[in-house]
């Protein structure tokens, strides 16, 4: 008898699946168009006017920037020494403290920082750190003398600390929790108490024998993070150096230019803003081999890590990742007290007096922004969602799971720059005459919401008991019926939990909402944005509060719901 | 369902199963009368469960099948594991966390069935655990959860039952009295049986055929 091919769960597994096509097209449809938007006009191609003949005209006309070399050091600097900072920081923190209690406190600080916005971080520093902000306020005028701000230039300082500082303590969080979702797979007890046995350190011992198999799981996300430190424009808008400012905002100053003429040496920009990505890299792999060989070398020597140098590490990370937490709160806290001020004079360390005219007076705008920021984050995660689950459920039905290949493809919007592939969708999108309302700056963040819905609920779907199902068809209910009766019931928490990451990304997005739309759809991210240049911080506190609450809140309904759904289901708790 | 005597009950014709790179794992010929039941034993890693998946029909897709598989005169190698009427017991009982109990007895019963709540109470009744109809399942004990799961699939009224590995969990005492049930509701319902095992007692209590297959050859 012939071999036949088993009817796997009852289904045709032939043709081209419907979702995984689908998802591709809306992960890599816009970099690709976006990308090759901005390749076209660079080189004299697709130019307003109609005209396209092949040109290295951008080119030379980008080379005349004023200040251009000073605007690429700056974004490579910035970004390769945050990450740096902020990985280092985070590997001290697990290294020196994990099992420990004080481990769980730093965690539980942390994770919902993760979903605080970019722009509401960076404005809560600058509250901070400003000459006339609660740091200052903090020392005078016993320690400083100062009796009025004094006239010093912290935040947009020309060297770009101040957004150094701004993108460690945002993107710690981030890699600290990637690094210690990797750890469940690592016997971190068994090695680190066989490195203890033989008299290692706990830094070190931890750094032999859990670092590398952890950071193989967490290259991707550090590459993602270097990426985005090195091209940002939110972030760098608020915090960074302006004369000249980094790469990144140059380019986004000559596309809004009413000069079109602007335009190309523009595209030719972003096109160096991917190359200076790529450069940076290179660079990091470069460290990556370093670093392998200095561990080496601490083995080969017999290092155990007991030294004073070893064991001051260790307070070390505590303490700036405690650190990092008490400042972005405390700029949380400082927004909101400055939205409810009436008078704080400097260097009150507290308001005189409290009103609430402020939240008043932005009242009907500051609802219908935040009405649209939220429903549109929602449609967005949804659809997510929708074709996230639909890939899940493909992979399923198909036993084949997805390939390194395909973790490497959700990655591609996270560590292209923005700022490389928006400006030429903008130019794509201004060409077709699709450049307004909400379906374009939809179809932008999808992109990068995509990638993070799919990473939070692969895990519980591919962890899914199959024999579930197996039980389920056997008492003869269909695929259908087992996904929509089995399979989704079961997965309502990750599920909740993924719509809220996914509206949190969303809600966060500036560039994709600012150039898709031709800047005439506003959010709170962008609104708040625009506000940082004027520095009012009464108004900039109410709506830094709000975009916050707008991430936040939809995390609530993530914890609360299937507590409250499966009150009396103990076995959901754990699942 | 009055089908002739020598064709009701199940049976495996050159049912094979192979690793996706070809290298077979089983063969098995066998014939299960209605009421009886076929043991089949051997070590673990050699194919059982992957066997059971076979008959079911929810092989995963790193392994194939070729053969036959007829149950009272329907060949089900093309059926849709919905549609083929046979009942699984695993040794996790696999009750569904979110449902309670009676929701997850009523998951089991066919579609039209009338009277589905009555049905539900009367089956709770059957299994000794009259009352516990809006419990958690997490909240039962395993011999309870092993009933239900046990009623659940009775339910949903199939025309074989297999058991794979479906009493290693329970301890000692308990293992015996749900070997009773089963095969007392099996042979009452006059329902073919196999069941793979690597107990002993769980063969002799069977009191039917055994296949045993010798370790596999080491590659």
């Amino acid at each position: 008898m012939p071999e036949t091919d088993h009817p796997r769960m009852g289904r045709p597994t032939k043709g081209p699946a419907f979702f995984p096509t689908l998802t591709l097209l809306f992960l890599l449809g816009p970099v690709l168009a976006g990308l090759l938007g901005t390749l076209l006009p660079s080189f004299g191609l697709l130019r307003p006017s109609g005209a396209a003949a092949f040109s290295l005209e951008p080119w030379t006309a980008l080379a005349e920037w004023p200040g251009l070399a000073r605007s690429l050091w700056l974004s490579l600097k910035t970004g390769v020494i945050a990450t740096l900072i902020a990985f280092v920081l985070a590997v001290l923190l697990v290294a020196g403290w994990q099992g420990t209690r004080w481990f769980k406190v730093a965690h539980g600080l942390l994770s919902p920082l993760l979903s605080l916005p970019h722009t509401a971080a960076a404005l809560g520093l600058a509250f901070l750190i400003a000459p006339s902000g609660w740091v200052a306020r903090l020392m005078s005028p016993w320690a400083t003398g100062w009796n009025r701000p004094p006239d010093i230039l912290v935040l947009n300082d020309p060297g770009g600390w101040s957004l150094i500082f701004g993108l460690v303590l945002k993107e710690l969080p981030f890699l600290l929790l990637m690094l210690i979702a990797t750890l469940p797979q690592l016997q971190v007890r068994d090695r680190t108490n066989v490195a203890t046995a033989l008299g290692y350190g706990a830094v070190l011992g931890w750094c032999l024998t859990v670092l590398p198999g952890a950071y193989r799981q967490t290259r991707l996300p550090v590459y993602a993070v270097l990426a985005y430190a090195i091209s940002n424009v939110d972030m760098a808008l608020i915090l960074g150096p302006t004369a000249p400012p980094v790469l990144s905002i140059q380019i986004l100053n000559a596309m809004n230019d009413p000069d079109l003429g602007l335009r190309a040496p523009a595209a030719a920009a972003a096109l160096l803003q991917l190359v200076l990505v790529l450069v940076a890299l290179i660079i990091w792999k470069a460290g990556e081999v370093a670093g392998a060989t200095c561990v080496q070398a601490l083995l080969w020597r017999g290092a155990r890590g007991n030294s004073l140098a070893f064991r001051a590490l260790k307070p070390i990370g505590l303490s700036t990742v405690t650190a990092t937490a008490v400042l972005l709160f405390s700029g949380l806290l400082a927004h909101f007290l400055w939205s409810v001020t009436g008078r704080w004079r400097f260097p009150d360390v507290l308001p005189q007096s409290f009103k609430t005219r402020t939240w008043d007076r932005a009242g009907e705008d500051l609802l219908f922004t935040g009405f649209t920021t939220v429903s549109l984050a929602f449609l967005v995660a949804v659809v997510a969602l929708a074709l996230v689950i639909g890939c899940l459920e493909t992979e399923h039905r198909r036993g084949r799971a997805m390939g390194t290949g395909g973790v490497l493809i959700l990655y591609i919007p996270l560590i292209l720059p923005q700022i490389s592939f928006l400006p030429g969708l903008q130019i794509l999108l201004l060409l077709a005459g699709v450049n307004h309302g909400i379906w374009p700056v939809a179809v932008a963040h999808l992109v990068f919401v995509l990638p993070y819905v799919f990473l939070t609920l692969a895990g519980p779907f591919r962890a899914w008991d199959r024999r579930l199902a197996t039980v389920a068809s056997a008492l003869g209910h269909s695929q259908q019926s087992i996904l929509w009766r089995v399979k989704l019931p079961m997965m309502l928490a990750p599920i909740l939990i993924a719509i809220a990451i996914g509206m949190a990304v969303s809600v966060g997005q500036y560039l994709p909402t600012l150039l898709a739309s031709g800047g005439r759809v506003e959010t709170l991210t962008t609104e708040a944005i625009a506000l940082a240049s004027g520095g009012n911080r009464r108004e900039i506190g109410v709506w830094a509060i709000t975009l916050t609450f707008a991430a936040w809140i939809p995390f609530l309904f993530a914890y609360a719901l299937p507590a409250l759904m499966f009150r009396n289901r103990k076995g959901m708790t754990n699942g | 369902m009055d089908k002739a005597a020598s064709q009701s009950g199940l049976t495996l014709s050159d049912l094979s199963v192979y690793r996706r790179s070809g290298e077979k794992l089983l063969q098995v010929n066998a014939h299960v009368l209605p009421g009886r039941t076929l043991t089949i034993m051997g070590p673990s890693g050699i194919g059982k469960s992957t066997l059971l998946a076979a008959i079911t029909g929810t092989l995963s897709p790193d392994f194939r099948c070729s053969g036959s598989v007829r149950l009272n005169d329907r060949e089900l190698m093309q059926v849709p594991p919905e549609k083929r009427r046979l009942g699984i017991l695993f040794q996790d009982h696999l009750l569904f966390p979110h449902f309670s109990v009676a929701q997850n007895l009523a998951f089991g019963l066919p579609p039209r069935t009338k009277h589905r709540r009555a049905r539900v109470e009367q089956a709770l009744e059957d299994i000794d655990l009259k009352g516990f109809a809006s419990r958690d399942p997490a909240s039962l004990s395993g011999g309870q959860r092993a009933r239900v799961a046990l009623m659940r699939m009775l339910l949903s009224e199939p025309e074989a039952l297999l058991l794979d590995e479906a009493f290693s969990r329970l301890d000692q005492d308990l293992r015996a009295r749900m070997r009773r049930l089963v095969f007392a509701k099996a042979e009452q319902a006059q329902l073919p049986v196999i069941m793979v095992t690597h107990d002993q007692e769980d063969a002799e209590a069977a009191a039917g055929d055994i296949l045993r297959f010798p370790p596999p050859l080491a590659t």
